[in-house]
């Protein structure tokens, strides 16, 4: 397959790199855009961005690696990330996750962002989702759920399963 | 009887109110904007002229209006500290990270009131001859980038945005950047790196001070969401009339969180140091208590990096007796005023005004054990001491939590503690430091006690 951003998106990334002095700073916001757009950041998506902006593919990489919400694989279609920070878990946060692993079959033991063989669901433990009086939290794709509740889960879940 | 007192959230929950602009308008939206933009310049007695851009930048600093992001240092003074002789473009960013543990006030805000900000903003780069913004807003909030930039439009359509503003000759804009997952970002001049398309590494002060080498190397003012909002009240009020709220030197309003074990976790307004912590944990008001048949073990005062006070604990303040001469007084834990100042005398600090509360069936090393983990998750690592010292801390926690304690580790925490704070390029360093070492003074019997009982286990083993 090759790579093809496509004329309307790209329209949209020349004008946000618009917005500064130096195209540089777009970085972050083109990035957004083609993981939208594509799911995840491939490979070619890290050279056409520096292409773009004139950089080394490197200078964009080491965004890729830095920060956590950007990814090289593509994700599930149901995003579920659960906060772990501290006013979370004392509402239940680290068993609400490993209700959402056995639920799915991924392992409850391991942090890091899991997708399931299907390509249906990632689940993933983030840190503070800044809606701690709502404990515990969950941002389900672009939506923040407040003070899910392990049936709630499975209504995700289920939800999920039939997209 | 303790209360709110709404300002900045004064209409953000009423029935009705929307965050467009229509809406905001209605409810006196941007009448603050035209009241600058009206300002003549003043003439002083010894024939000088003060500008109408430095009239209010005089007023945000009599206001005593202090920064709501962490630091809680004066937004008049940050300003008067701006360069505004180099001859390069002067600008401002809004800190809409918001990230620090516990806090969830500017997503009200961003949420429920976005024009609020935006006009706070508007005044502030006015003020200062800012003619590009940006507004940083954390990439977990997607939602809230959305709604800021619909409200952007509709502001750049009336004309408060854009150029020429309401016939001034003003010119801005301001363009929303999203974060992406990364807490350092919240730190300023990672912020500002990472604006600039990098990593978001903060920059060694001196000589990075963004007053003077900010964005682009450029003099940059960055604020804080909630700050930003306050001058909008300032320009309206008179900063006199601003500064009877709070308390002296901790004027004005501010939005406290409180999450954890209180029946009633929430947001509320507060005038700063009107309302004491005991209040705001236990008043039907606020917190409305713990649950039932449970008691106080601990509050994390100021954000999960502010140093934790331990129930009972009793601090000296600074008091005004009835002779009218100041004396060191003994307040406890529950009886200290809400404010900058008297968290700061009790050791610890108000930080980002993010109260959470551990009752006594709350474990004190495994509550340690999650916040080291997100220190030793969210170090940039450009620091030895920050990168491996919170990685060990997390890890040696993490072992005192899986049942593998040492009754040295108390002791072990504390050292690598020690050695972080203090050594590092950003205060994140202090962050990750602040907790372990307070937690591990005030409790450490149930560190040592957790460790010996471990020990005790695999001597039996053996
Ligand atoms: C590790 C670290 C994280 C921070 N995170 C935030 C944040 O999420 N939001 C914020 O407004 N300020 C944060 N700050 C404080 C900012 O560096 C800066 O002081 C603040 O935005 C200034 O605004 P103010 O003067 O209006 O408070 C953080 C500071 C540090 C050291
Ligand atoms: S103290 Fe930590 S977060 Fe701050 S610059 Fe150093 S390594 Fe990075
Ligand atoms: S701790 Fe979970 S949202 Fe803040």
């Amino acid at each position: 397959m090759t790579f093809a951003v496509p004329a309307n998106l790209e329209a949209q990334l020349d004008e946000l790199v618009t917005h500064y002095p130096q195209k540089r700073s777009a970085s972050l916001m083109l990035l957004h855009a083609l993981q939208e757009h594509f799911g995840y950041i491939s490979r070619d998506a890290v050279e056409w961005t520096a292409r773009k902006l004139g950089l080394q593919p490197i200078n964009v990489y080491e965004l890729v690696t830095f920060y956590p919400m950007f990814r090289q694989e593509p994700l599930g279609k149901t995003h579920i990330k659960v906060c772990r920070t501290l006013s979370c878990a004392l509402a239940g946060s680290g068993e609400l996750r490993t209700h959402f692993c056995s639920k799915l079959g991924l392992d409850a033991h391991k942090h890091a962002a899991q997708t399931t063989p299907d390509g249906k669901f990632t689940v993933e433990f983030v840190e503070c989702l800044a809606d701690c009086g709502n404990a515990p939290v969950v941002l389900l794709n672009e939506d923040l759920l407040p003070k899910v509740t392990p049936a709630q889960a499975d209504e995700i879940v289920a939800k999920g399963k039939s997209k | 009887m303790p209360q709110e007192h709404r300002l900045i959230l004064k209409h953000a929950d009423q029935p009705g109110y929307t965050p467009d602009m229509e809406c905001y308008l209605r409810h006196g939206g941007y009448d603050a904007l035209k009241k600058v933009l009206a300002l003549a310049p003043k003439d002083l007695p010894d024939g000088k002229k003060v500008s109408p851009q430095e009239q209010v930048r005089e007023d945000v600093k009599s206001s005593g209006l202090r920064g709501r992001g962490g630091a809680g240092f004066s937004a008049g003074i940050k300003w008067s500290l701006v360069d505004r002789r180099s001859g390069k473009p002067i600008y401002l960013i809004c800190n809409a990270d918001e990230s620090e543990p516990g806090t969830f006030k500017d997503r009200q805000i961003i949420h429920k009131d976005p024009h609020q900000l935006i006009e706070g903003m508007i005044l502030s780069c006015w003020a200062n001859d800012v003619k590009l913004a940006y507004l940083y807003i954390r990439g977990e909030m997607p939602q809230g980038a959305k709604l800021l930039n619909k409200a952007l439009d509709e502001a750049r359509t009336k004309n408060f945005l854009g150029k020429n503003i309401l016939g001034s000759g003003y010119d801005l804009e301001i363009y929303v950047h999203r974060g992406a997952g990364a807490y350092i970002c919240g730190e300023e001049t990672g912020l500002i790196e990472s604006l600039e398309g990098k990593r978001a590494y903060p920059r060694i002060k001196p000589p990075y001070f963004p007053a003077v080498l900010g964005l682009y190397m450029c003099p940059t003012i960055v604020n804080n969401v909630e700050t930003l909002c306050h001058v909008k009240h300032i320009v309206n009020m008179g900063p006199a009339e601003y500064a009877k709220l709070g308390t002296p030197n901790n004027t004005g309003t501010r939005i406290v969180s409180l999450s954890g074990d209180v029946k009633r976790p929430g947001y509320f307004e507060i005038e700063v140091g009107k309302v004491t912590l005991g209040e705001l944990i236990n008043d039907p008001a606020f917190g409305g208590g713990l649950r039932e048949g449970r008691k106080l073990k601990a509050v994390i005062p100021g954000g999960s990096s502010s140093k934790i006070l331990k129930a009972g604990e009793t601090f000296k303040l600074n008091r005004k007796g009835p002779d009218g001469q100041m004396a060191k007084v003994d307040v406890s834990l529950l009886d200290l005023p809400y404010d900058f100042d008297s968290l700061m005398a009790a050791g610890t600090m108000s930080g980002s005004g993010a109260i959470i509360v551990l009752d006594d069936t709350r474990d004190i090393v495994e509550t340690l054990a999650n916040l080291a983990e997100f220190y030793a998750h969210e170090s940039c690592g450009q620091c030895t001491p920050c990168r491996e010292g919170a990685l060990w801390m997390s890890k040696a926690l993490h072992r005192m939590t899986h049942g593998e304690g040492r009754k040295a580790d108390a002791d072990y925490l504390l050292h690598i503690a020690q050695n972080i704070q203090g050594r590092t390029i950003c205060a994140f360093g202090e962050a990750a430091a602040w907790p372990v070492l307070s937690f591990v003074k005030k409790f450490k019997e149930d560190f040592e006690t957790k460790g010996a009982a471990d020990e005790a286990k695999a001597a039996a083993k053996h």
